[in-house]
């Protein structure tokens, strides 16, 4: 009796030893953290979403599902309040601008910087990532205080808040199309000035359609950060017409009596997938109608004519 | 350099040009213009900052003002710096126990999976960091689904109030809001360690967990202390995660005392100084990720 009793819990404890050492078998450990992981970032935004189709004016329970805040409600939705649909008007339309500024910006400061050679560049090269890492607060007090003291012809409002965008944005832009470009040997444009071509053509036609990738991906980071800031949006709003989203969700959040915030939150989540899947689709048709050899096809039939 | 080499060069300075005029008078322009607000006095009347443009007449008041509230024992200055460090180490050590293992698993287990296990980590991404604070204002609320969970597993007897300035609720919503950049930093370097380097390890008769301490674990250094600062620093300047969760006092960080000087009080010039000691003192996690950047980027050159 008691050798059975002693032996048991030493062989589960062998056994649970085995599973953990054997080198062939799954990482359960890592398996359960990960899922784990993941199950919790992503299912409170969930319930977020679930709480914005509610029927009564709860934000923490479940309670039937409606439009009643995206719409129905005549003055609290977000369709009819003017705080939160201008809110969303103002994040897309510091998020246009910021992506129609900040890649050609970006794209063109990249691609000087990795090829103009000498102190100035490596000096400019080295400043410009440390917007990446300086806290958000850090460059919104820093505009702030030139907007009022120095730049007084900006106001601000959605021209100082686009400014603001650009600035932090334009290191990510950096960053992506650099790495792209450090795989790219120069001998392409080297082969396309040989051929003829001046720096500029050799800069559209060998380097920029290799560059698409980087630069897709640039405009869809920018888009998204953009829509996601809230620290520089807060600070350079003039008042509540300039509020965008984050912004909106800050002043209201503890709050908001209703579900339209979640309405929102919900609504400006959709509409950030909606864009980026769009701009990925697009960019993958444009590749597939240009073909494999698009440089070299180009370059030949420039070459012919 | 000939002519040709010469006006290339041209070429490629005058590309860079818009985008370094524009850093120029964003970015390092404001810089100088915080330095000289913090340097300068305040208006009398009007409340305004004076800023003192000429280093000359730089007047360090506001600075002496921030330093004795930060060496004077007990001082609120000095709580709430002593605070802000605490809660970044917490938040920062616990985003490490999570990211670490969630990169592993993604970078080397991950097989037909990958893709979709990437979609899951890239994700928070693209979701507002405020609304996913919003998502956990209202599972915090009092009648939230935490309460509701925690009361039916019996580990609480009656329903708290989690918004009310409490610590963890600060600490939760910075791990939650930051881990996803630690993870991919983590993940983008796990993925590219050489796999031959750790079967060497196994065929010399190492165990795994001899081959991921001698092998695996040292190779990530730089990547684990990339991943801290690259969460550590935007924590450094929150200011929303407090007021959103908590609200209160108890929990203010260095960025609520900013944002209280500069967007709130008369003394924008403390606010300014604040910052100018706050990038001081993140000055030197700023040089070593530029560093270590760098050398990152030269070892993909060669």
């Amino acid at each position: 009796m008691t050798t059975t009793a002693a032996s048991a819990p030493a062989t589960r404890a062998r056994r649970f030893r085995d599973r953990f050492s054997n080198p062939w078998g799954k990482p359960r450990f890592l398996v359960f953290i990960t899922l784990t992981y993941l199950a919790w970032s992503i299912v409170p935004i969930l319930i977020a979403i679930r709480f914005s189709f509610n029927e009564g004016r709860s934000r923490s329970t479940a309670q039937g599902w409606s439009f009643q805040w995206y719409w129905e409600n005549p003055d609290l939705s977000v369709l009819h309040d003017p705080d939160l649909s201008g809110a969303l008007v103002q994040s897309l339309k510091l998020a246009a601008l910021a992506v129609a500024i900040t890649v050609p910006l970006g794209v063109a400061l990249a691609i000087g910087l990795a090829r103009w050679r000498g102190r100035a560049a490596s000096g400019a090269r080295g400043v410009s990532i440390i917007p990446l890492v300086t806290p958000e607060i850090v460059l919104g007090v820093a505009l702030l205080l030139s907007f009022v003291q120095v730049l007084t012809f900006i106001d601000l409002g959605t021209i100082a808040q686009a400014i603001g965008h650009v600035t932090f944005s334009l290191a990510f832009v950096l960053i992506i199309v650099r790495g792209r470009l450090l795989s790219i040997s120069p001998e392409y444009e080297e082969a396309a000035q040989d051929l003829g071509g001046s720096t500029f053509q050799a800069l559209r036609l060998a380097l920029l359609p290799m560059l698409t990738p980087a630069i897709v991906a640039s405009a869809i980071v920018v888009f998204a950060i953009s829509m996601d800031d809230f620290v520089v949006s807060a600070y350079l709003s003039a008042d509540s017409t300039t509020d965008t989203v984050p912004v909106r969700i800050y002043s209201a959040g503890r709050a908001a009596p209703t579900p339209a915030l979640n309405a929102l939150a919900t609504l400006t989540l959709a509409i950030t997938l909606a864009v980026v899947a769009a701009a990925f689709v697009l960019w993958r048709i444009v590749q597939r109608r240009r073909g494999k050899g698009g440089i070299v096809e180009e370059l030949a039939q420039r070459g012919a004519s | 350099m000939s002519e040709v080499t010469r006006r290339r060069q041209a070429f490629w300075a005058g590309l860079a040009l818009p985008g370094v005029a524009w850093q120029a008078v964003f970015f390092l322009l404001p810089f100088y213009v915080i330095v000289c607000v913090a340097f300068g006095t305040v208006d009398p009347i009007f409340q305004t900052p004076r800023p003192a443009w000429n280093p000359l007449t730089w007047d360090p008041q506001a600075f002496e003002f921030v330093f004795e509230g930060l060496f004077s024992s007990g001082g609120s200055l000095q709580r709430v710096f002593i605070r802000t460090f605490v809660y970044v180490a917490i938040a920062v050590a616990l985003s490490l126990a999570i990211a670490y293992p969630v990169a592993y698993f993604v970078a080397r287990h991950g097989g037909r999976w990958k893709g979709i296990l990437l979609v899951g980590l890239v994700a928070p991404f693209f979701i507002s960091y405020l609304m996913r604070m919003l998502a956990w204002i209202n599972l915090l609320q009092d009648d939230g689904w935490v309460n509701d969970v925690l009361l039916w597993a019996g580990i609480l007897d009656a329903p708290r109030n989690w918004l009310d300035g409490r610590a963890s609720s600060v600490i939760l919503g910075l791990v939650y809001g930051y881990v996803p950049f630690m993870i991919l930093t983590l993940y983008a370097f796990l993925d590219r360690i050489d796999r031959s380097l750790l079967e060497a390890a196994r065929d010399l008769g190492a165990s795994p967990s001899r081959a991921f301490r001698l092998v695996t674990l040292p190779l990530s250094t730089p990547a684990v202390l990339a991943g801290c600062a690259i969460i550590a620093l935007p924590m450094f300047g929150d200011y929303y995660t407090p007021d959103l969760l908590s609200g209160s006092p108890n929990t203010s960080l260095i960025g609520n005392q900013i944002t209280q000087y500069i967007l709130g009080g008369p003394q924008q010039n403390v606010g300014a100084a604040l910052v100018v000691v706050l990038m001081m003192m993140l000055s030197i996690l700023l040089a070593y990720y530029v560093i270590a950047t760098a050398r990152a980027e030269r070892r993909l050159q060669r």
